[in-house]
Formats: structure tokens, C-alpha cells, sequence
């Protein structure tokens, strides 16, 4: 078995269009899949990622590059020959078909006996919890069984990868938190190398070993979670995943893995963390998470602290969202509610002066394109 | 609430209409089982069974009693064997038409291909060009393609090539594909081309899809494009009249000929297991459309 399960090499994928241009959906995309990994490709809309899991799967070609699955090139392979299944966003189950006559679909087609067919469709409907509704049609299933039938027909054939595509994007908020964690399990629990795909970035944080964050055809960076969170290497990143404030400036210095970064709207310099890779005389985003940011009376450290005043205060519960003005910009503070008071002066207020301390080991440097 | 008011004029309508659309279907069938030999009046019921007897022109009594007119169908030679071409012609003629008109649909849905407005324009203009000029079109077409062939091959007598059956189901294949591909087309509205691809996606190639997958899905807009060009080519008369030859006359073509003879109630029983025909084929397509919704 080789290490990677998928792997994309300098694949690059043009489309014609009607008016006679070119798109490039797929900007030459270099990517490891590892066995056994719940991979997440993550993105906005438009960004390419149906096309990079579609030509896993076989149904585009690459214009150029090469698709590998198990470390054999597939080329023009067609999606039949092709050890992967794929759970379509809109499920694509066949309407004149049983649920039973869906699942079994995958099977037949390998050449399974009456025996072993009804015995492994069983067993798939009985994993994803629909065990009894082998009789049914797909139109008198809710959206949510009608998902599971999907699932169970793409599992049954215990393929090497399975890939989704957004498969849980028509579901409504409640349910679609359920699967996220019921996948899961069910990766765990089958050891099949997921690829899925998602541009909910709390979906893919929360399921996935690794990610791939992508933008207009091109993977900006793969990593752990916390990788691509913690360390995002550019501002892009850091602004699609999760919420962050930006200053914009020039690096001074660097050493050890910190950058000195002049600010201009400040006028002084801040210290942080180099995320990503960046040289002096860059212009750079210095990138700091509000719920990182600390507030005080006093300025708390040498370097990295300013005085501002807070503009706006919205109390949601578990935390207090602040923004506080310093020198003509915002700043965006979540502060974690520890106390539990019912004094309003207990909390921040409109028009109070704070101290904001940015500690360098919580300020990112990174490339700002 | 309405708000139109009901005049009396849409009821005065709904009864001219039903009146002139049906009044002489129904007129036909009851003539079916007219005791007179002639057309022209009825002369009652045919009650008694038996042995036959006519008195004048009337008939008393028929092996087949009040059916006697249908018997006599039967033993008409000629218009068994114009029922027989008809049929002929409407099985080719609709199998045919129905697996290249899908075809058709299949290719303009799926392919992006040079000239792909003109084919699709160029199947509407079958259907609006008036059936005579067809008709006239394929006739020429015919007779100069066979004056060719006749004189370049050398072929003479009886191995010359003529008008007849064949002639006539080319071109109820022509004029059928349009509609096929037409109706198959609106059933293809909307069909994602997600559920051939899960198919090839769980290991079937492209004919088992194709007849696993694809063709159960469009199988009731085939069956009503089917339908529609099997009645289609079971009554139409100007196409078949240019491009027919000797001994392939159909049921259109026979019925025409008899008329500018004599009209005997056979006629009307002819014309009426025609019109059972019909609305059998009606009333299928009907519960093939309500299914599909
Ligand atoms: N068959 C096609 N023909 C032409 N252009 C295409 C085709 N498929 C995709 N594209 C274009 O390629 C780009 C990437 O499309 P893709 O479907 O991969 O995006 P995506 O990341 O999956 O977006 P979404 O989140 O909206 O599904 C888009 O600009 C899209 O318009
Ligand atoms: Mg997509």
C-alpha cells in the first residue's frame, strides 16, 4: 500500500466557456492525502474544489498534471475503474430504486452474489442508522435519510477513498451538526481515507486531520486545524478561518522566528511571531485573533500595548464583543464573561479608556497577499 | 371568487363544441350497426342472428347479428391487407423513429457541438411546414433519387426501384423523429447528469448506465414520444398518399378510395375500431403522463 492515498501533482484544469475564454479552475494543485486521513478541502465558492475532488474521482481530466490514488497515475481511467465512491451534494440517488436497489447498485455491478449483497447492503443501511427502510423509494425519505442513503451506497463497496461533496450542505443546522459527528465516527470506525469537501470552515476545523485552504484555484496551505488556525501563513487564511484583526505594515527586523514590523497608523513597531514566510522590507499583515487580544488598565508591556476607547460593547452570553478605536482604526476584543454579575458596571462600557495588550507570542507576521 | 361573470354564451360554447367534435364520432359508431347497406339513412339495428338475409338492401339477419358489418370487414381482403401495412408501417415507422429521435434529445442535451441552434431549429421546421409541401418535397426526392439509380445501376422491369412500403415508412420515420425528440427533450428538462455519473462512480460502465440508469429515468417521456409517432403515422394520409405505391395502400388511403365509390356501413366499423384504437392509445399516454408528474 503506498503512503498516500491521493495524491495530486501539479494538476491544472481549464474550462472552456461559452464566450470563448478559458476559466482555470484548478491552478496547478500539488497535494498529499495520507491513508486513513479525513481530508478537508476548504474554500469559498468558486474556488475549485468540486473540480480537484471531480477529477479524483474521474469525471474531469486534468488538462495537465496527474491524479495518483494507491500511487498508481490514473490518466484517463474512467470513473468505474477507479477505487474511489463519491457522496454527491445533491445525493443523486436513482428515483425508480429501492433504497435497497441503491445500495445494492455498487455491489452488483462488482459481480456480489444474492447472498452476500443482501448481507453487506444490511450492514451499510444498519451504519448509518436506517436499518428497516430498505423498501422505501428516495422521494419518501427526508432530506436527512435520503443523505444516509447516499452514504450507505457510497460505503457498501468499502472503497479506498470516499469523497464528499459538501454532502451535508442541504441539511438544516441541527442535523447537519449530528452527521458532521456521526462521519466522523464513521471514518474512525471504517478507516477509509475520506476527501471532503466543505466551505464551512467551523465544519472542516471540527472534522478533519488535515485541511487545504483554497482560493481561486490555487491551495494556499494545508495543515492540522490548529496549524491553519495558530499559523496561518497568509492573510487570506488567516481571515477565511476564523475572525482576525489586521494591521498593515513593513518588517524591520527578524530573528529567531520573530519579525519587528513597523506599523505606519501607529507609528512604532510591533514584535510577533512569523507565520508563514516573510523578509524584511515586505510589506506584511500582522494578524491578532480577538479573543487573544488583552485588555488592562495599564499598559502591561513594554512593546505591543496601546491605549484605545471602546466604541461599541454587545454582550452575547458566554462572552462580550468589543470594538475599541485607537488611532482611527477598530479593533475587534472578545473577552471570555468569567464573572457572572448583574451590575452593569461590572462589564466594559461605551466611551471607557483601555489599555490593549498584544502579545507577540499571540501577534502573527505574515505575507499579506 | 371569479371575476369573470358566467355568461350563458360559454354554455351555449361548451355545447357547440362537444357537438362538433363528437356528434360525428358518435354518429359514425351508431352507423356502424346500421341494418342498411347504404350510408345514407338508418335503417335501424341488425337484431336477428343467423344465417344472412337480406331483403333489398337492408340486412335482416347476420351470423354476427348486430356486428355484421364488422364480419364483413373481416372478409374484406383489401382492407385486411391495408391494415396490415398500416401497421407495418406505424411499428417500423415508431420503433424507429423513437430510438433516433432519443438520440437525438440525448445528444443535443449533452453535447456543446458546432450547429447545435440550427439542429435544434431544424426540428421544428417539419412540424410547421405544411404536410403537403412535405409531402411533395419527399416525393421529388424520391423519383429523382430512383430515375438515378434506375438508369446509372441499369435496372429495369420489375427490379426498377419504385414507390411503396419502404418509401412510405422512410418517411413516416422522418416526419416522426421531430416529435419524439421534441417530447423526450421536455422529459430531459432538469435531468442532472449526477445520477450517471453516481452510476459510473459505482463501477457501472457507460451501457449499463445508460440502461440502468438513464433510460428508466427518460422511459415515460420515450413511451409518450412513442405513442405520439405510432398515432401519427397510424393516420396520416397526405405523406403516405405522395410517397405510396401498388399493394402498399393503407387503412387513410383505403377509406379515401372507398368514398368516391360507394360508403357502406362497412366504413364505419372500420372506422370505429380505428377510433377505439386511438383512444386506447389516448388514454395510456394519459396515464403515462400522470405518472411521470
Ligand atoms: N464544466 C464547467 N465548465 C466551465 N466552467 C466550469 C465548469 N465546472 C466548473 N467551472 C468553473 O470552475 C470554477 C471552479 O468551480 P468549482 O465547481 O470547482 O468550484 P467550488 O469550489 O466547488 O465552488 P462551490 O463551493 O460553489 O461549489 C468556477 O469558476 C466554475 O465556474
Ligand atoms: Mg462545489
Amino acid at each position: 500500500m503506498s503512503e498516500f492515498a491521493v495524491e495530486l501533482q501539479d494538476v491544472v484544469k481549464r474550462f472552456p466557456t461559452p464566450e470563448g475564454g478559458e476559466v482555470l479552475a484548478v491552478d496547478h494543485v500539488t497535494m498529499q492525502i495520507k491513508n486513513g486521513e479525513f481530508f478537508s478541502m476548504l474554500g469559498s465558492s468558486g474556488c475549485g474544489k468540486t473540480t480537484s475532488l471531480r477529477m479524483v474521482a474521474g469525471f474531469e481530466w486534468p488538462t495537465s498534471g496527474e491524479v495518483y490514488i494507491e500511487g498508481i497515475a490514473q490518466g484517463h481511467t474512467p470513473p468505474f475503474k477507479r477505487p474511489v465512491n463519491t457522496v454527491f451534494q445533491s445525493y443523486a440517488l436513482f428515483q425508480h430504486m429501492t433504497v435497497f436497489q441503491n445500495v445494492a447498485f455498487g455491489l452488483e455491478m462488482d459481480g456480489a452474489g444474492k447472498d452476500e449483497i443482501k448481507k453487506r447492503v444490511a450492514r451499510a443501511l444498519e451504519m448509518v442508522q436506517l436499518t428497516g427502510m430498505d423498501r422505501r423509494y428516495p422521494r419518501q425519505l427526508s432530506g436527512g435519510q435520503q443523505q444516509r442513503v447516499a452514504l450507505a451506497r457510497a460505503i457498501v463497496k468499502t472503497p479506498d477513498v470516499l469523497l464528499l461533496d459538501e454532502p451535508l450542505g442541504a441539511l438544516d443546522l441541527k442535523l447537519r451538526k449530528e452527521m458532521q459527528l456521526e462521519l466522523k465516527a464513521l471514518q474512525q470506525k471504517l478507516g477509509i481515507t475520506f476527501v471532503y469537501v466543505t466551505h464551512d470552515q467551523e465544519e472542516a476545523l471540527t472534522m478533519s486531520d488535515r485541511i487545504a485552504v483554497m482560493s481561486q484555484g490555487k491551495v494556499l496551505q494545508m495543515g492540522s486545524p490548529v496549524e491553519i488556525y495558530e499559523r496561518p501563513n497568509c492573510k487570506f487564511v488567516a481571515d477565511f478561518i476564523g475572525t482576525s484583526n489586521f494591521l498593515e505594515g513593513t518588517v524591520k527586523s527578524l530573528e529567531k522566528g520573530m519579525a519587528n514590523v513597523f506599523i505606519p497608523a501607529f507609528n512604532t513597531e510591533i514584535k510577533g511571531i512569523v507565520s508563514g514566510e516573510v523578509s524584511v522590507g515586505e510589506t506584511v499583515a500582522v494578524s491578532v485573533r480577538p479573543e487573544k487580544i488583552r485588555l488592562a488598565d495599564k499598559a502591561v508591556l513594554n512593546q505591543n500595548c496601546f491605549e484605545g476607547t471602546i466604541d461599541l460593547v454587545t454582550y452575547i452570553g458566554s462572552d462580550t464583543h468589543l470594538y475599541v478605536g485607537l488611532n482611527g482604526m477598530k479593533l475587534k476584543v472578545w473577552e471570555q464573561n468569567k464573572i457572572s454579575s448583574l451590575d452593569p458596571t461590572a462589564y466594559y462600557t461605551v466611551g471607557q479608556k483601555v489599555w490593549l495588550a498584544l502579545f507577540p507570542e499571540n501577534t502573527l507576521v505574515m505575507a499579506s497577499e | 371568487m371569479n371575476p369573470y361573470k358566467r355568461s350563458p354564451f360559454i354554455k351555449v360554447a361548451t355545447v357547440l363544441v362537444y357537438f362538433f367534435l363528437y356528434a360525428p364520432i358518435i354518429g359514425l359508431i351508431v352507423f356502424a350497426f346500421n341494418s342498411s347497406r347504404t350510408n345514407v339513412f338508418f335503417g335501424g339495428f341488425i337484431t336477428q342472428w343467423g344465417p344472412l338475409q337480406m331483403e333489398g338492401s337492408t340486412v335482416v339477419q347476420s351470423p354476427c347479428g348486430p356486428f355484421h358489418w364488422f364480419c364483413d370487414l373481416t372478409q374484406n381482403r383489401e382492407v385486411m391487407s391495408a391494415t396490415k401495412n398500416t401497421l407495418t408501417i406505424a411499428l417500423i415507422s415508431t420503433i424507429s423513429a423513437t430510438v433516433i429521435g432519443t438520440m437525438a434529445a440525448l445528444a443535443l442535451q449533452r453535447y456543446n457541438f458546432k450547429l447545435k441552434g440550427f439542429s435544434q431549429l431544424s426540428l421544428y421546421i417539419p412540424i410547421v411546414i405544411p404536410e403537403i409541401v412535405m409531402g411533395i418535397g419527399i416525393l421529388v426526392l424520391f423519383s429523382q433519387a430512383f430515375n438515378f439509380l434506375n438508369s446509372s445501376l441499369g435496372l429495369l422491369g420489375d427490379s426498377r426501384l419504385t414507390l411503396g412500403l419502404p418509401t412510405v415508412i422512410v418517411s413516416h420515420i422522418a416526419f416522426s423523429i421531430p416529435f419524439v425528440t421534441l417530447v423526450v427533450q421536455a422529459r430531459l428538462q432538469g435531468f442532472d447528469k449526477s445520477f450517471e455519473e453516481a452510476a459510473m462512480d459505482l463501477g457501472a460502465n457507460e451501457l449499463v448506465t445508460f440502461w440502468r440508469v438513464t433510460f428508466p429515468m427518460i422511459l415515460p417521456g420515450v413511451l409518450s414520444g412513442a405513442l405520439l409517432a405510432f398515432t401519427l403515422s397510424l393516420d396520416d394520409f397526405v405523406i403516405t398518399f405522395f410517397t405510396t405505391g401498388p399493394g402498399a395502400t393503407t387503412l387513410p388511403i383505403y377509406v379515401y378510395g372507398l368514398l368516391r365509390r360507394i360508403i357502406t356501413p362497412q366504413v364505419n366499423a372500420l372506422s370505429t375500431v380505428w377510433v377505439l384504437v386511438v383512444v386506447a392509445i389516448v388514454f395510456l399516454l394519459q396515464r403515462i403522463q400522470s405518472r411521470e408528474t
